[in-house]
């Protein structure tokens, strides 16, 4: 691969998450919009489709505001934060087989890594926000994050096992032979889906949100840009999540002839972000002890008996 | 204390008392009408039904009338047993066919004791469909209005008009379903109790017109505990207020003063607070006489230079302000210079309260009257000069049927058993006054003389018990005379707890201190004999403590050049002597509240808040300190005359800082923090409610002005806010704005609030007595006797200084009048409805002639009223005819229109 | 245990389904103002005081109105007329911060204060959001013809006297001496 493909591909994801993200926030509302039997935003341009830039004019043209009780340096310092480790978090993804930023052979533990980084982003902020909403949702996230994390990386080992790497374009290559995971690794999928949906703190695993009872949680003392960031990184994080899935479960690239791999690469992952959309619209939020018991009493063993099971078929059989 | 069981809970209740009693004393709701806590049990709704069983074996049980069940060990009831459920459902059911649809009409709802019956028993649809009965209203004077469609025939009215307050023109007339309560014919309600009426009715029937024409619901009246001004009793209030205007005086239940029961002055005589008269701009006298209206800071500026360039700087306090104002006036002039307001003979008379108070006679509360079983009135005229203690010795006089009651075993409670057995069987009253009283009816003996021959008995009582202790020969005198001494000496001794009443109205010292040596006379053989002495206005006592010895007339007399005069009329006190003293006057500042004669006279005027609008200290004639709180902020320049005051000065103090000072000079007045929280008092972090928790309006009240709601006003004061905040049920009663439990809206939540029903309430603070009855009383040695012949007559309407500037009072004040005996009549060639003119003063009023009989040689009668002040201080006068002359008719203004 | 999980996860599963099926049912909402939705006559929009059939004020300022108002947007003062009825001396809501809740309607015992289904009331000046009793009072009776509250209750005004309301017996001659 050439060094201009590679300095395209570098921009071009990163222009890629960033217009993917804002196209999202108009986007989901109105899926939700469909969903809920409303109309949704449709006065800004075709459809409403303005409303993405409208929503970014507004935030860039808000004031940069930092609250005097705040610390201000981790304040600033919490928004960027996850947008950093998520973007860093695409470099490991494989459009296509030839198509991708780096294939590291750790790049499964890169992206675990990557994603576990954005817990630093909302519990600093929450906590330099020094405002009690911001702290609980902040706390709350630290623990949400820390205990997801557990079983989302366990979840993936039943993929490692199978296709016997952690580099992605393997996984995506070892489906080719052994089918999509999603069929053998069927509790490793539903494992990563529920984890990845806490891990982006999406609905309905929003609680460091939770705007009925916190607020905004964590960022309930963001405006402007900043705010903006939290919410950029949530969407990346959502499109990372998806894509992670695409690659892990679903093949990746793969899909009939008639159509080039990385359309097949974009549709799924398109598909999955619409299913977190979908889960939003229909699933209302637990409560955070539900949230923390589930957790550790359902998701952790159920990922340890398909580490085992998974272990024994491919030992023995 | 017997135990008794209801619903299968054991309770121990208090023994001799009936049952509805025992269960309201214990939380137990139980609906009742009839049944009243200071009126005992009649047995007439029928709404108070429990089931009581035989023994616990017993199943059925049957019903009772809680309230003329006595407790009795072991006994057992169920007040939530379905047969009493429904029974009492029946029963209001029925009381409710006649009740019209009127409730959003009606003065009462919203704190209506039916409408809370109805609730509580469940009550919703009237199943009747038959016709409703109905009446015709009547007139009942300017205070109160009828509507007599709303009864529900429980017969509170009449037992508390007749039996309790001794009135006789409201009564039950018809028969069944046509029971009508009303008067004979319409007409004013003569009894100065009956505006409690209003509060007693459980219903609607009798409203009060004085609020009705500026109508506020109850839960949207900000309200405060104040303290009634009337007179020296110092009757615990509640004063509520709308819209920046006061809306009505209801009574705050205080169960050593006032218990349920406010008289009429009290309820209807704050008027003043709105009247036309009022100031509320700081005005300064210009060249044409006139008042210019200036800034609160040009006023205060204006009067330091005043100040600044005197060298002679007088203060004249005031009786009827608050013990914070007068000392703030007292540190301003300092203490030489500052006199309580009262004049030498006024003085006098408070001099001796004050005596008789610190000794270590027996003083006894206002509630405590009621258990004195022999009462020798001297002089004062107790209706009209400290009205709500005629009630108490009415009380008094029952105690005779208490003792007859007991004597049956009969209970205490069984209100038309006991009045039935003891017929007109009183205890002893003697009424020793010279005009006709109205205690008369009550009273064992009724004598009519002058002040001068009223201590001459006196002085007649004392020789003879001191003789009889001594066995010495009583002194000669007329048979007759000592016929009359020895049937009272007898009278009193037979008593267990003989009381003697005076007060300040007889308007000589002498008499009073007579009275006390008659009393620590009479103590010498009745260890339980006691003596009340009736003040002149509600902070008397308090000034007169602070003056140090200051008179009226001694600061006076020493021609200063600056006089400043706080809350005071000096016209009511020099009376004729005050033209002249006025024409002496060269600078005169007034802090006062309404326009009269003095603040028309004066150089500079500041607008100072009422009673209601301020919060003060006031010593009441028992000795008791009591803090009134304010009710609301007045609007514009109007501030506390000790904010004015303090402000002369320069100096800022909240009311406690000011106490306080007064403790450091006063040791006796420490106990004045006592009557209340400070402004320091927080429950649960927050202040006191001054508004009910319903209160409504609040987004709209002022958004004619602007949309933008106000901030409440900040209260700096007091612990209590204008805010709605807070929980009423916890606050102090000192600093509790209204009574109002769940379920129990009308003035009848107040058994919430007692320890048990009659007892004290649940927060009060600790009765905080100014004086220790440390000392021994030492004899007064014998004065001149003095005898006026022109008597004044205090009227419950119109004597004060500040209740016939309300509206509907003002229609019930006297017209001027003279009161001579027939031979005097004669002599000056007069008839009855005569016109005469006093020809010792400058601008006399006409005063119709009334020729009285009942009169005690050489004594002429007129009314003590503002309109006739230059006949204040006269000892004798000399009258002219007025050719020609019709007395004006006595209508009511409220006549006109109705 | 695991029969409550997976009927748990199924009814999640279900749910899903359902909102899914929602991709393909029509808005119920609509494109204000280009279209106007229909309103119902009991709609709670406008507030404004009815008359009774003769053309009198129905509001007697019995203030429960007021006091059933949550965000307390209601004042009035009430005050008597010659005829003895009682009636708003002022009457005053403040539209910016009244909530449409109707609990005056439901409140009112005389059908004085009723909503209408009209809601476009907006200002650019908030002060223009207070309505006064000149701004409310109607000249028609509203949604309940023929009510008239006197015609009930127990008060008597000029032209009604005691004992011709609803339901009433003739007033009762105290003086009779029949049993």
């Amino acid at each position: 691969m050439s060094d201009l493909v590679l300095y395209l591909l570098v921009f071009g994801t990163l222009g890629g998450a960033f217009a993917g993200a804002a196209i999202l926030v108009w986007f989901e509302r109105r899926l939700l919009g469909i969903w809920q039997d409303r109309l949704g935003p449709n006065r800004v341009g075709p459809l409403g489709i303005g409303l993405a830039l409208a929503d970014i004019i507004k935030l860039f043209a808000k004031e940069d505001w930092v609250p005097p009780f705040a610390d201000r340096f981790v304040f600033i310092f919490a928004p960027t934060a996850i947008v950093m480790a998520m973007l860093l978090g695409f470099t490991v993804v494989p459009y296509t087989s030839e198509l991708h930023i780096a294939d590291l052979n750790i790049a499964l533990l890169f992206f675990l890594g990557m994603t576990s980084l954005a817990v630093y982003s909302v519990l600093l902020g929450g906590l330099a926000s020094n405002n009690k909403y911001a702290l609980l949702g902040g706390l709350r996230s630290a623990a949400q994050m820390v205990s997801y994390e557990v079983f989302m990386g366990l979840s993936l080992m039943g993929v490692v096992m199978l296709s016997g790497s952690f580099s992605l374009v393997d996984i995506v290559n070892a489906q080719a032979e052994r089918g999509w995971f999603v069929i053998s690794q069927f509790f490793g999928f539903v494992v990563f889906l529920i984890a990845g949906i806490a891990e982006s703190h999406r609905l309905p695993f929003d609680l460091p949100e939770a705007e009925h009872e916190l607020v905004a949680g964590f960022h309930t003392e963001y405006s402007g840009m900043k705010f903006g960031m939290f919410m950029l990184g949530e969407y990346l994080g959502l499109i990372l999540i998806s894509s992670m899935i695409t690659t892990l479960f679903f093949g990746g690239w793969l899909g009939p002839g008639f159509l080039p791999p990385i359309f097949w690469f974009f549709f799924k992952t398109f598909i999955l972000i619409c299913f977190f959309i979908l889960l939003r619209a229909g699933i209302p939020r637990p409560r955070y002890d539900q949230l923390m018991s589930f957790g550790w009493k359902v998701m952790l063993p159920l990922t340890l008996i398909n580490l085992l099971v998974t272990g024994a078929v491919e030992l023995w059989l | 204390m017997p135990i008794i069981t209801v619903d299968g809970y054991e309770l121990e209740v208090k023994a001799g008392t009936n049952l509805l009693d025992a269960l309201l004393s214990r939380n137990i709701d139980v609906p009742y009408f009839c049944w009243h806590p200071a009126m005992g049990s009649i047995g007439a709704c029928r709404q108070c039904a429990v089931v009581q069983y035989a023994n616990k074996d017993d199943d059925r049980g049957r019903i009772v009338m809680s309230c003329m069940t006595a407790v009795t060990e072991g006994a057992i009831f169920s007040v939530d047993t379905n047969n009493a459920v429904t029974f009492r459902e029946s029963v209001i059911e029925n009381l409710m066919l006649n009740h019209p649809h009127d409730c959003p009409v009606c003065e009462e709802g919203g704190e209506c004791h039916l409408q809370d019956m109805t609730v509580m028993v469940g009550h919703r649809n009237r199943q009747y469909t038959g016709r409703k009965t109905t009446f015709r209203n009547q007139y009942l004077g300017p205070f109160i209005g009828h509507e007599m469609n709303r009864c529900i025939t429980c017969y509170r009215c009449t037992r508390f008009y007749q039996d309790y307050a001794g009135g006789h023109d409201l009564n039950a007339f018809g028969s069944r379903d046509r029971v009508f309560f009303g008067r004979a014919e319409s007409g004013v309600l003569e009894n100065e109790f009956a505006g409690n009426l209003i509060e007693v009715c459980p219903t609607g029937v009798f409203t009060d017109k004085t609020l009705s024409k500026n109508y506020t619901r109850k839960w949207d009246l900000q309200s405060a505990p104040t303290v009634c001004t009337g007179c020296s009793l110092g009757c615990n209030t509640y004063t509520s207020e709308r819209y920046g205007e006061l809306r009505r005086v209801h009574n705050r239940y205080n169960q050593e003063v006032n218990g349920y029961f406010l008289c009429d002055r009290g309820r209807f005589g704050s008027g003043y607070v709105d009247s036309p008269k009022r100031i509320r701009q700081a005005g300064m006298l210009n060249a044409a006489g006139l008042y210019d209206v200036v800034s609160k800071d040009s006023a205060i500026e204006h009067v330091r230079s005043m100040l600044a360039n005197a060298s002679k700087i007088k203060g004249i306090g005031s009786p009827r302000a608050s013990l914070e104002s007068n000392q703030s006036l007292r540190d301003l002039v300092g203490e030489d210079n500052y006199c309580s307001g009262m004049t030498n003979t006024e003085r006098e008379m408070h001099a001796v309260i004050l005596d008789v108070l610190r000794s270590d006679l027996n003083s006894p509360s206002m509630s405590e009257v009621e258990n004195f079983d022999a009462v020798l009135v001297l002089g004062e005229d107790v209706t009209n000069h400290a009205p709500r203690l005629a009630l108490s010795i009415r009380q008094a006089t029952r105690n005779k049927s208490l003792k007859l009651a007991a004597e049956t075993q009969l209970s205490e409670w069984q209100d038309a058993a006991v009045r039935e057995l003891a017929q007109n069987q009183r205890s002893p009253l003697i009424v020793v006054t010279p005009m006709t009283d109205r205690l008369d009816e009550i009273a064992s003996q009724s004598l009519r003389m002058s002040f001068g021959d009223i201590t001459k008995l006196t002085q007649g009582l004392i020789d003879a018990l001191t003789s009889d202790v001594s066995g010495e020969k009583q002194r000669a005198g007329s048979s007759e005379s000592n016929e009359v001494v020895r049937g009272i000496i007898e009278t009193l001794l037979a008593a267990e707890r003989p009381l003697i009443v005076s007060g300040t109205s007889v308007g000589s010292p002498e008499l009073l201190k007579r009275a006390a040596n008659l009393a620590a006379a009479l103590k010498q053989h009745k260890k339980t004999a006691g003596i009340f002495l009736c003040a002149s206005e509600v902070n008397s006592l308090g000034v007169c403590l602070i003056d140090n010895h200051h008179s009226l007339e001694s600061i006076l007399d020493e021609a200063p050049e600056v006089v400043i005069v706080l809350e005071n009329d000096l016209s009511l006190r020099l009376g004729h002597r005050f033209d002249s003293w006025i024409a002496k006057m060269p600078r005169l500042i007034a802090v006062d509240h309404l326009d009269h004669l003095t603040t028309s006279k004066a150089d500079i005027v500041l607008p100072a808040a009422t009673d209601p609008e301020c919060e003060g200290s006031y010593i009441n004639t028992e000795g008791r300190a009591q803090r009134s709180m304010a009710v609301f902020k007045p609007a514009g320049n109007i501030a506390a005359s000790y904010h004015w005051l303090d402000a002369l000065r320069d100096v800022t103090r909240v009311p406690s800082e000011i106490r306080a000072a007064l403790a450091n000079q006063f040791s006796e007045l420490q106990v004045l923090d006592d009557a209340a929280p400070d402004e320091k008092f927080r429950d649960a972090g927050g202040k006191q409610p001054r508004m009910t928790h319903r209160s409504s309006g609040r987004t709209a009240m002022y958004a004619d002005i602007s949309v933008h709601e106000p901030k409440q006003p900040i209260d700096e004061d007091s612990a209590m806010a204008f805010s709605m905040e807070g929980n009423q049920n916890r606050s102090p009663s000192a600093l509790r704005a209204y009574t109002w439990t769940p379920g129990w809206n009308s003035n009848q939540s107040i058994h919430k609030f007692q320890i048990e029903v009659n007892g004290s309430d649940v927060a009060a603070n600790p009765p905080s007595f100014v004086f220790s009855d440390s000392e021994s009383f030492c004899h007064y040695p014998r004065g001149n006797i003095s005898n006026n012949v022109l008597i004044p007559q205090f009227h419950i309407f119109g004597s004060d200084e500040l209740s016939a500037f309300s509206d509907e009072l003002s229609q019930r004040v006297p017209l001027p009048y003279l009161r001579i005996r027939s031979e005097d009549a004669q002599r000056l060639g007069l008839t009855k409805d005569d016109g005469v003119m006093c020809d010792q003063v400058k601008k006399s009023t006409p005063l119709r002639i009334i020729i009285d009989d009942d009169l005690p040689v050489d004594c002429m009668v007129y009314p003590k009223i503002a309109e006739l002040f230059e006949l204040n201080g006269l000892d004798n006068a000399s009258f002219v005819r007025i050719d020609g002359w019709h007395s004006p008719p006595a209508i009511i203004t409220s006549d006109r229109t109705n | 245990m695991l029969l409550d999980m997976l009927s748990a996860i199924w009814s999640q599963l279900l749910t899903l389904a359902e909102v899914l099926k929602h991709t393909f049912t029509k808005a119920d909402t609509v494109q204000y103002p280009e279209e106007m939705p229909y309103l119902a006559p009991r709609y709670r929009g406008r507030i404004v005081l009815t008359r009774d059939p003769d053309g009198h004020e129905r509001c007697v300022a019995c203030n429960l109105c007021a006091v059933a108002c949550p965000v307390d947007c209601i004042a009035l003062q009430k005050t008597e007329d010659e005829d003895g009825r009682w009636y708003p001396e002022f009457f005053r809501i403040n539209f910016s911060r009244c909530i449409m809740c109707g609990m005056c309607e439901e409140a009112c015992p005389t059908y004085s204060i009723q909503l209408t289904p009209d809601f476009e009331m907006c200002e650019y000046d908030r002060q223009n959001m207070v309505y006064e009793k000149e701004h409310l009072l109607i000249s028609g009776q509203g949604k309940y013809p023929g009510y008239s509250f006197y015609n009930v209750a127990g008060k008597s005004i000029a032209g009604k006297d005691k004992g011709e309301a609803l339901n009433e017996s003739p007033p009762v001659d105290v003086r009779s001496l029949l049993p």
